[in-house]
């Protein structure tokens, strides 16, 4: 008997419009991986992203997790076991760093001593301080924030994470340090992960696997294959192979 | 329960107890002691007074209402049995009140029993208008009366341009008598002086204006008896009870026309105040025999003023946050309702403030509840208009989120948006604060006293140190009110969110 995968998607279809978002898209992401979505600007990514914690409802189709079809009656509690970090890191403004990382622990009713214990495994794994919790998100730089931001997903040990672009915004030499800091959060507690971007080389350097968008329709590798394939392809390369290929 | 009900049950609380906070003032307000309404003229203070203090005197309690901001609220108050007495003139009721100008006294005796109402006492003058000339003139020419006017086309008249204008003024008596003369209009502060430099011959006047006697004018005979009777009495609800319409009868033909000009001569004049000029009457007609004006000092006068101002203003703001709050967040989600919402609050603030009260009397009756709702009414729309921009203008980005990260509806409210709302909210709650402590200076109208009462005073009696007396104390209280908004603003909203 073959396990039902954590997060997949069946035949969904989503337009605005004349515009298909996603245009009969199947596709199972590998558990407990990074898949790495990508395609350019409005090609229909985010709202792939979204339909997995239902903010976005299909046209058609059905988005299963947690090996059950979406229950939106129960969103608030399955979206709890699906970590969610966007562009411009969506942090309150009006919390402190720590207060925006443990405010669903809070919600939860989690008491002190646990809601401290995992904090300070965050912090390690993200390498932020003590005092950079105190501040408010505007007070820290862009690569604090973005880790805040992940902290915050990765708070109540998601078993999906579904990250929206969530680097896009960061200068290089930063981007590279937190890409690093989520591989060690990877790799220290695995979760079944799904990270939009635009970057082919963020996406073949973090992913497991890669999806390329292109109007509403999906083609897919693993990097592995990519990179055994085309030895002699750079990223921008691997990147024209694969959307050639969603065409057909 | 889901959470649309539970704010329409909050809603729902918070309304039913804004009606039992209101239920319970008005029944506190109720009490056994004779209320005395006037108008806001020195005259109606001035009788006011001595019926209040000749009551006084005989050992009955007196509430004050005065300087009830016009005819209809002084009667709606009387009808509705918020005062009990005030003065009024006969030609007033039947012209204004009853819109029956042709009626006999008689009728109007039953017209006012149909009501409820009787005539207390009548005290004895006439407030009508009448035509003065200068008295030289009037000696030269043997001019007695108003019909003798038609033979001395030559003379100069000018009236006030609410005579000058009025239907029942100049151009009816103009016809009436049939008066040759073109008339010009004057401000009638200005007319005796003018009569008095030989500018002009003839104007109007009414029969206890205190300043008749200042200047040498005569009083011409109404011969065809063209002006109503205006003659003083005390109105009065029919269910006072027997020991006070007694003590009420001294009062009858007490005071003639000459009295009444003297009177008002003291207020409008000498500046003084109008529960002294009563005393003094009182005491030289011996009607009363002790000194029975107890004078408060300044300053308790102030605190006892500010005292009630803030009470009012302050159950005002407290019971407009309680019911346009919720009601803003229950209905931001729906944009055309809160539209709706929006242009109803915008429109209870281009009502005229004493045009609200005026139509609040006759439904709630006199005194704090009347001025209560009309503050509550003002402070709802900076309230809603800020709780909606507060909302609406949270970051769309943050709202998709907080409901992926699996915050649940009434979570993001409390949560996200309303922390995010509430800087904008409390400047809302700030302005309505203001405007209500300006506002409700004019809770005086309705004899709900606070600061707005030495205002109104002083401005009818045109002393200026009353005005001051309310005045200075209302405008330290709005700036009171702001630096204590600031306060809370510095002490709950982090420094990056304030607006």
């Amino acid at each position: 008997m073959v396990a039902m995968p954590v997060l997949s998607l069946n035949s969904v279809c989503k337009a605005y419009g004349d515009t298909r978002a996603l245009d009969n898209v199947s596709l199972e992401f590998a558990d407990n991986c990074i898949t790495a979505v990508i395609g350019r600007s409005g090609c229909g990514k985010s709202t792939l992203l979204r339909a997995c914690n239902g903010l976005v409802v299909p046209d058609k189709g059905t988005v299963e997790v947690f090996g059950q079809p979406l229950d939106h009656n129960e969103l608030p509690r399955l979206r709890r076991r699906m970590g969610y970090a966007v562009q411009g890191t969506g942090l309150f403004p009006h919390l402190s760093a720590r207060a925006n990382i443990t405010l669903l622990a809070a919600l939860e009713g989690w008491e002190q001593d646990r809601i401290r214990q995992r904090l300070s495994e965050l912090l390690t794994l993200t390498q932020l301080t003590d005092d950079q919790l105190d501040k408010y998100p505007h007070q820290l730089s862009g690569g604090q924030q973005q880790r805040v931001g992940l902290c915050r997903a990765m708070m109540l040990r998601p078993e999906i994470l579904l990250l929206d672009e969530p680097f896009a915004a960061i200068d290089p030499i930063t981007r590279t340090d937190i890409h690093r800091q989520l591989l060690q959060l990877h790799q220290a507690e695995p979760t079944t992960a799904v990270l939009v971007t635009h970057d082919m080389r963020e996406a073949m350097r973090l992913a497991d696997h890669i999806v390329v968008m292109e109007e509403g329709h999906i083609s897919s590798r693993t990097a592995e294959d990519l990179r055994q394939d085309n030895p002699d392809k750079d990223p921008d390369e691997l990147l024209q192979l694969l959307m050639a290929e969603t065409g057909q | 329960m889901t959470r649309r009900s539970a704010i329409m049950a909050g809603l729902a609380v918070c309304i039913l107890s804004a009606a039992a906070l209101l239920y319970i003032l008005q029944s506190a307000g109720a009490s056994q002691a004779v209320r005395i309404g006037s108008k806001i003229f020195p005259e109606s203070y001035i009788l006011a007074e001595i019926t209040a203090q000749i009551l006084e005197s005989r050992g009955i309690a007196v509430e004050r209402k005065l300087g009830l901001g016009g005819t209809l609220i002084a009667f709606e108050a009387l009808q509705t049995g918020s005062i009990d007495i005030y003065p009024e003139y006969t030609g007033t009721l039947s012209q204004a009140v009853l819109r029956q100008p042709k009626i006999t006294a008689v009728q109007l005796h039953a017209a006012l029993a149909d009501r409820d109402l009787a005539i207390g006492a009548l005290f004895g003058f006439n407030n009508s208008y009448a035509i003065a000339i200068s008295e030289d003139i009037a000696a030269s020419r043997n001019i007695t009366l108003v019909s003798e006017l038609a033979e001395h086309p030559d003379l100069n008249i000018g009236f006030s341009l609410e005579f000058l204008n009025r239907g029942d003024g100049w151009p009816a008596l103009q016809a009436a008598y049939r008066l040759p003369q073109r008339a010009s209009g004057i401000e009638h502060a200005l007319a005796y002086r003018a009569i008095e430099s030989g500018k002009l011959d003839v104007t109007d006047a009414y029969t206890t204006d205190g300043e008749l006697d200042s200047f040498d004018l005569r009083l011409l005979l109404d011969d065809k008896a063209f002006f109503p009777g205006y003659d003083a009495v005390l109105l009065a609800r029919k269910d006072l009870p027997r020991a006070v319409t007694e003590v009420l009868l001294n009062l009858g033909s007490r005071i003639d026309e000459a009295t009444m000009r003297t009177l008002n001569r003291r207020v409008a004049n000498e500046k003084m105040e109008p529960r002294l000029v009563a005393a003094q009457f009182l005491r030289d007609s011996g009607l009363v025999t002790a000194n029975t004006v107890a004078s408060a000092g300044m300053a308790r006068r102030i605190l006892g003023y500010t005292a009630v101002h803030l009470k009012l203003t302050l159950i005002a703001l407290l019971l407009a946050c309680v019911v346009a709050i919720p009601a803003a967040l229950a209905l931001a989600r729906h944009t055309g309702v809160a539209r709706g919402l929006l242009y109803v609050t915008g429109l209870v603030q281009t009502v005229p403030a004493l045009a609200l009260l005026a139509l609040l009397v006759p439904i709630v009756g006199l005194g704090e509840i009347p001025a209560i709702i009309a503050l509550f009414l003002y402070s709802l729309l900076p309230i809603v208009r800020n709780t909606l921009t507060g909302i609406f203008s949270v970051d769309p980005l943050l709202k998709q989120v907080a409901t992926g990260m699996g915050l649940t509806a009434s979570q993001q409210l409390w949560k996200v948006e309303l922390p995010l709302a509430a800087p904008t909210i409390l400047a809302g709650v700030k302005t309505a604060a203001i405007i209500s402590i300006g506002t409700a200076t004019l809770a005086a109208f309705v004899g709900a006293g606070g600061l707005g009462e030495p205002i109104i005073t002083g401005l009818t009696l045109n002393d200026h140190r009353l005005i001051l007396e309310g005045a200075i104390p209302a405008a330290l209280l709005a700036i009171t009110a702001e630096l204590l908004f600031e306060v809370i603003e510095r002490t709950t909203v982090p420094a990056h969110l304030r607006v």
